[in-house]
């Protein structure tokens, strides 16, 4: 009964998002405040159905319903109960139905939270949203339906869930992408109602900031757990792939963190509307690709959700419409919106420009790259690969360039301003950047170079901005504190990013028990064998004592699992985590008849930089929004309309 | 439906290849082999899988491409040599770094070329929006003096 | 119009990858032409299943034939088994590569099963079908008279496949070949 009251419930929200798609945007069009004034309330109702259907579905998993054909392939009796919930998620038709909640939720969050926003603009923000929520809806009721049954003939009991995706990693990491993919839909929502209404002022910009960096700061977390998901979890230590489905959640990163700097610029000056406009409609479309990507087979990846040709077609269709009728409207009523305000060659426009085109053209190579295989299998060219070499190869470069303007721009000045006043500010910090460049890097043997030029940009970014906080120190405010502390995210990450692909030692050898391996300073002894047993699995467990100096430094147990259900076999891999550096050790195979194993043991430092950096950047991102701007408007509106009431 | 299910079981038995990263433990008699075996191991694709290079993935196909690998390695053949038999076999597939040739040219050449075209969107940008900052430098009217200075005290009696 | 012109390049872009995209969504990104097609056999020396002495290339040569990898180990094959018989039975010439296998299983199997096979090679470490660029099994190979690798299909040979991709190319081969 359950399953068809979510069926139900999803079929519901479907008609809602279908009058909200219209009956506001009507209301707009010919100034209708009641059907404009539905919008809130259809927003919500939306939330509330999609609630439902989600709860439902969830139900069926928490109660092993496997009369329900998702719940058989996905879940098993065995499973903890908290891997049952999140296995509502772990697969592509639940993945889809958390699609449509989040959306629901963004959209609900709007109605909510936009007491000061014209109902002009509300209504066509929300009837946006509701023409995506059509398309998800319908894609999910016609494909992907999550509700369907097996019956007659429900198996005892499911297939279980991929032990892989059986990890507190999988509950947090595709709600977390999924808040910042479909929270672009905001910006694009708010983006195609300027286009529509023919006007975008600087308080469009003030109220599309803070839901863009709300999703963008969403968005870094997703891909930060993902990396470091993929890190602890598949027991080879590496964190980035560049595989299709990790850059489909990268590229609307990329073009998110340009669209963030570019509403910066709109709101503050008035200027790149069009730009900004743009950039909002790629952002989103790049989620809607990536939506594509992941689910339609055209491209080969270990994490592709489905491969079915005929679901890639539906979302396809979907993407024209909603992507070629934005750019349709874009190319149409551009000139209305744009801006003709002007800033001198040596300027903080000039800046934010040179950081927009960077982001831009990174993006553009990351999509180029993805799809290059594509093109020429297309083209009947033949069949070609493109990994990490080349888009390492690629993007650091683009990433390097960056790093001279980002240091440059909180200092800057809007306008008008002289390469004079940056070298008197900036020229301590620049030679001490150069100072750490050469020396920081002696710490840690042997002398790379590619670290000395990460610390050297790493330190300019953050001294200069030390310097430049210290002369603001009596007039801080929260949009600026966020702004430095994301900046400092992004030189932690670059630290980290660059020392341990530098610096990571790995070495794979035979061990027995009692033999010991020495890696980077440290000895790994393999000091004993035994066997545990786990919830739903039976595992080899190795005993490990890492010394150095002598002194016991760390004990590890990595696992050899067999998970009773699927059979399937797996490495849990031991990871004794430290600031500084993160010791790693996977088991391999039995090898020969003498109790000797394959072992991986890996030396990575600084590592977890990179995942603490991505965090200050979301957390900068999220205090940025916190800022008093945007909370005085309410109370501005508050008291204009308290005025009001009054008769004042 | 079927075909769905079968892919979705193929995906988790290939997903779980990776966890495995079977581990192998090659001598090499030299220590510079041993670095450029797992660079070149990262290099190649296994032909069979979703998208791995040949050190993370289990499959036989990887495991026998590796010790191929390690062959080479020891009997003195120069990456470009060991990329060359690789591909003389599983075709440009086997290859995560595209050849300059052919196509892949335009691979490479793309960054190149968007941020070239970049650059000079900067700066003509530049250039057209420097220019009416030139021109935009009128005087206030006493009015509107009046009310900046209003606006200024009400902005700092705010904040 | 050049400006306004300018507004319409990211539709126009747009445009041009979601054609790519469709063209995409009717391709098999995983399905890899080898890379020997055209191209000689390449040179082996292996023991042959139930033959005494060596076999090399030169064995498999004189009229145009199928080249098929299998193993016991491989359940895809005992699917294709039938229809290989079928096939050797009607004259088609099939030479087999035991990848990977052990000879005593793979005799018990053809004992059990029928031999469509003119001649097996016993690949038993897997080093012809790394030089095939073979990537698993079944796969078959179409070899003209001389030994030239002209085609190779990957999984299992049925009726469907015999008829419309590898019939056409065989009876073309045969009609170009002398007759022996």
């Amino acid at each position: 009964m359950i399953p068809e009251i979510g069926h139900f419930a999803l079929i519901i929200a479907l008609c809602l998002a279908l009058i909200l798609a219209i009956v506001p945007a009507w209301g707009a069009w010919r100034g209708n405040s009641v059907a404009m004034a539905l919008a809130p309330s259809l927003a919500i109702g939306l939330l509330v159905f999609v609630g439902i259907s989600f709860g439902c579905l969830s139900a069926a998993f928490l109660q092993d319903d496997f009369s329900v054909k998702l719940v058989a392939s996905h879940s098993n009796s065995l499973l903890p109960p908290i891997y049952k919930f999140a296995a509502v998620w772990g697969n592509h038709e639940g993945s889809l139905v958390l699609w449509v909640l989040i959306l629901a939720l963004w959209a609900a969050a709007v109605a909510l939270f936009s007491a000061q926003l014209p109902l002009l603009v509300l209504s066509r923000v929300l009837s946006v949203m509701g023409v995506i929520a059509i398309g998800f809806l319908s894609f999910s009721l016609l494909t992907s339906n999550p509700f369907a049954r097996l019956l007659p003939g429900a198996p005892v009991d499911g297939s279980d869930l991929n032990p892989l995706l059986q990890d507190p990693g999988l509950i947090i990491h595709p709600p977390l992408l999924y808040m910042g993919y479909v929270g672009f839909s905001v910006a694009f929502a708010f983006a195609i109602a300027a286009l529509l209404g023919g006007r975008l002022d600087a308080s469009w910009a003030r109220w599309s900031r803070p839901w863009t960096n709300i999703a963008w700061a969403f968005l870094t977390l997703g891909i930060m757990l993902g990396s470091w998901w993929a890190y602890y979890e598949l027991g080879w230590g590496g964190w980035w792939f560049w595989d299709p489905v990790e850059n489909a959640s990268f590229m609307p990163w990329l073009a998110g963190t340009a669209l963030i700097h570019s509403l910066a610029a709109t709101e503050k000056r008035g200027l790149f509307k069009s730009w900004t406009v743009l950039l909002a409609i790629f952002a989103f479309s790049l989620s809607l690709l990536g939506t594509f990507l992941v689910r339609s087979g055209v491209l080969t990846s270990v994490h592709a959700f489905a491969t079915d040709p005929e679901r890639g077609l539906f979302i396809l269709v979907f993407l024209a419409v909603v992507v070629g009728g934005s750019l349709t409207l874009y190319a149409f009523r551009a000139p209305a919106v744009s801006s003709r305000v002007s800033f001198a060659w040596v300027s903080r426009e000039s800046l934010l420009l040179c950081n927009n085109v960077i982001f831009l053209v990174a993006t553009l190579t990351v999509l180029f790259g993805t799809l290059f295989p594509l093109l020429v299998d297309a083209l009947g060219l033949g069949k070609v690969s493109v990994g990490p070499p080349y888009f390492n190869a690629v993007f650091v470069p683009l990433m390097a360039l960056l790093v001279p303007f980002m240091g440059l721009g909180p200092v800057s000045r809007w306008k008008q301003d002289a390469v004079a006043r940056w070298r008197s500010e900036l020229a301590i910090p620049a030679m001490a950047a150069v100072v750490c460049g050469f020396t920081l890097p002696l710490l840690h043997a042997p002398y790379n170079i590619w670290v000395a030029l990460a610390v050297l940009l790493s330190s300019w970014l953050v001294l200069g901005l030390a310097r430049d906080f210290w002369q603001r120190r009596g007039r801080l405010t929260t949009g600026y504190c966020g702004m430095l502390i994301a900046h400092l995210g992004f030189a932690t990450c670059i630290i980290g990013v660059v020392a341990t692909s530098q610096y990571s030692v790995e070495h794979d050898l035979k061990m027995r028990i009692g033999e010991s391996k020495v890696l980077a300073g440290y000895e790994f002894r393999f000091v004993d064998l035994a066997q545990v047993r786990g919830p739903n699995f039976m595992a080899d467990e190795a005993r490990f004592e890492v010394m150095r100096d002598g002194v016991l430094v760390a004990s590890m147990s990595p696992q050899k699992r067999r998970y009773l259900a699927s059979g399937s076999v797996m490495t849990e891999a031991a990871i004794d985590a430290g600031l500084f550096r993160d010791l790693y050790v996977a088991m391999g195979e039995p090898v020969g008849s003498d109790g000797a194993w394959a072992m991986r043991l890996h030396y990575k430092p600084l590592v977890r930089w990179m995942w603490l950096g991505a965090i200050l950047m979301a957390v900068g991102a999220f205090t940025a929004v916190l800022d008093k701007r945007y909370r005085r408007q309410r109370d501005v509106v508050h008291s204009r309309s308290e005025a009001a009431l009054h008769g004042a | 439906m079927k075909l769905a299910h079968q892919l979705l079981v193929a995906g988790l038995v290939l997903m779980s290849g990776r966890a495995l990263a079977l581990i192998e433990t090659y001598e090499f008699s030299k220590p510079e082999l041993e670095a450029r075996y797992q660079q070149l191991s990262e290099e190649l694709r296994c032909p069979k899988c979703q998208n791995q290079n040949i050190a993370d993935s289990n499959a036989p196909i990887a495991q026998d491409l590796r010790k191929l690998l390690h062959q080479q390695l020891e009997q003195g053949e120069s990456d470009e040599e060991i990329l060359d038999h690789m591909v003389a076999r599983y075709g440009d597939f086997v290859r995560y770094r595209p050849r300059f040739g052919g196509a892949a040219a335009a691979l490479w050449l793309a960054p190149v070329l968007l941020l070239l075209t970049a650059i000079m969107l900067v700066l003509l940008t530049l250039r057209s929006r420097a220019k009416n900052s030139d021109a935009g430098t009128a005087q206030l009217s006493n009015d509107e003096a009046a009310r900046l200075r209003a606006l200024l005290k009400k902005a700092e009696h705010d904040s | 119009m050049g400006p306004r012109l300018k507004l319409f390049l990211p539709l126009i872009l747009f445009a041009l990858l979601a054609i790519t995209l469709f063209r995409g969504l009717g391709l098999d990104p995983s399905e890899m032409p080898s890379a020997l097609i055209d191209q000689p056999l390449p040179a082996f020396s292996l023991p042959g299943l139930s033959q005494t002495g060596l076999l090399s290339e030169a064995d498999l040569t004189g009229a145009a034939a199928l080249l098929n990898v299998w193993a016991t180990w491989c359940v895809s094959c005992r699917v294709e088994h039938p229809y290989l018989k079928q096939l050797a039975a009607q004259g088609v010439p099939i030479f087999g590569i035991n990848y990977k296998d052990e000879d005593a299983a793979a005799l018990r199997w053809l004992d059990e099963l029928g031999n469509p096979y003119r001649l097996n090679i016993a690949d038993r470490e897997g080093t012809l079908g790394l030089d095939l660029g073979v990537y698993g099994a079944p796969e078959t190979y179409l070899l003209d008279a001389s030994g030239v690798v002209r085609y190779r299909h990957v999984g299992v040979v049925d009726d469907k496949v015999w008829r419309t991709i590898l019939e056409p190319l065989y009876l073309q081969l045969n009609k170009g070949s002398s007759a022996p």
